[in-house]
């Protein structure tokens, strides 16, 4: 007799059997006619732990839907993009793409943009460390070369959509105000103290930020828009890695 | 444009940034610290080792390149099983060289 494979080979297809509508060969219950019923049981275990993991991520796209339509619509994508790795972390990255083509929210167009902050701010969470330079190290003759590497949590978002306009007004505590039509910038990072920043920022300065990232100079990102707000936002989060004159390697 | 003409107000706007920054400083958490060296395998917040670079990956209990978000000032004082060789095992504030995976 050779339990381990044996074994190996119940899991695996009991594991098959989580995302199918017939349980696995091989189980036996006390009533026989139970057992579909029990191991019903243990999907839709997977179906829930899955779907509130999923609301847990995007908590902003389960508001605006509301949890009935959340669950039905996580059903779909659990089914089509279930976790690939043991770390719950690296999930839902999808789920944006996902909602940009599912149906029954094409009248929500933001929606998807909306989970992509979403998960960006996760990503953020999680990113790597990364000391902060000091403002001072700004302070140097010949600015205009100066290259900032920034903190590997920065994310620069951008929607065409009022993406993190619709995002700030599901905060807790937030006022309801007006939405404006148009597009949405905004910087997503992880501040010093492990907070995750939303910070909103108009499309000059994210100009700004994005040659910044890019690794071009402060004066080269400077003749794009006035650098102070977003100078003034990096310096804020402690977003400035290192700053360095000539090329990043 | 040439980059002379831009070195004055580029010099200008940084020091209105830093003033700015400086005003609404986002303080360093007084509530939380890192405290490495104490966290079970695969439930540090974050650690530091080559490739590893983020939460979930010790992959030894109380690694000491892998920190845990503990209450300030209680890092030293968590109460650890000692080492094999019967010395005290503590948390600390900085990267430690004990309980590392092999390489």
């Amino acid at each position: 007799m050779q339990p381990e494979p044996s074994h190996a080979a119940l899991q695996a297809r009991f594991h098959a059997a989580l995302w199918q509508p017939d349980p696995p060969r091989g189980l036996a219950a006390v009533a026989q006619d139970e057992l579909a019923q029990r191991f019903a049981v243990y999907r839709n275990n997977v179906q829930h732990s899955l779907t509130r993991a999923l609301a847990a991520r995007f908590p902003v796209v389960e508001q605006i839907v509301g949890a009935a339509f959340f669950t039905a619509m996580a059903r779909v994508f659990i089914a089509a993009s279930p976790p690939a790795d043991p770390v719950m972390l690296r999930w839902g990255g999808v789920l944006p793409a996902f909602l940009d083509g599912f149906p029954p929210a094409a009248q929500l167009p933001y929606l998807g943009d909306v989970a992509r902050l979403e998960y960006a701010r996760g990503r953020a969470c999680h990113a790597a460390d990364a000391p902060s330079v000091a403002p001072e190290a700004l302070n140097v003759p010949g600015l205009e070369d100066l290259r900032l590497r920034l903190h590997p949590s920065v994310h620069l978002f951008a929607s065409p959509h009022p993406a993190v306009q619709i995002w700030q007004a599901h905060q807790p505590g937030s006022t309801r105000a007006p939405l404006r039509a148009g597009p949405n910038h905004a910087v997503i990072a992880r501040a010093p103290d492990f907070a995750v920043v939303v910070e909103p920022v108009d499309a000059a300065s994210f100009a700004v930020l994005s040659m910044l990232s890019k690794g071009a100079t402060l004066g080269h990102a400077a003749s794009q828009a006035d650098p102070t707000p977003a100078l003034t936002l990096l310096l804020r989060y402690g977003l400035i890695s290192d700053a360095l004159t000539g090329d990043i390697q | 444009m040439s980059t002379k003409h831009l070195a004055l107000p580029l010099a200008a706007s940084l020091a209105t940034a830093l003033t700015l920054a400086g005003a609404h400083a986002h303080a360093q958490s007084a509530t939380m610290e890192k405290c490495y060296g104490i966290s079970l395998a695969g439930e540090n917040d974050c650690a530091a080792g080559p490739g590893t670079t983020c939460a979930g990956t010790s992959t030894v209990d109380y690694q000491g390149n892998a920190w845990t978000l503990v209450a300030t000032g209680t890092c030293t004082e968590i109460e650890l099983p000692e080492m094999a060789d019967g010395t005290a095992r503590v948390g600390s504030l900085d990267e430690i060289d004990r309980d590392l995976p092999p390489a």
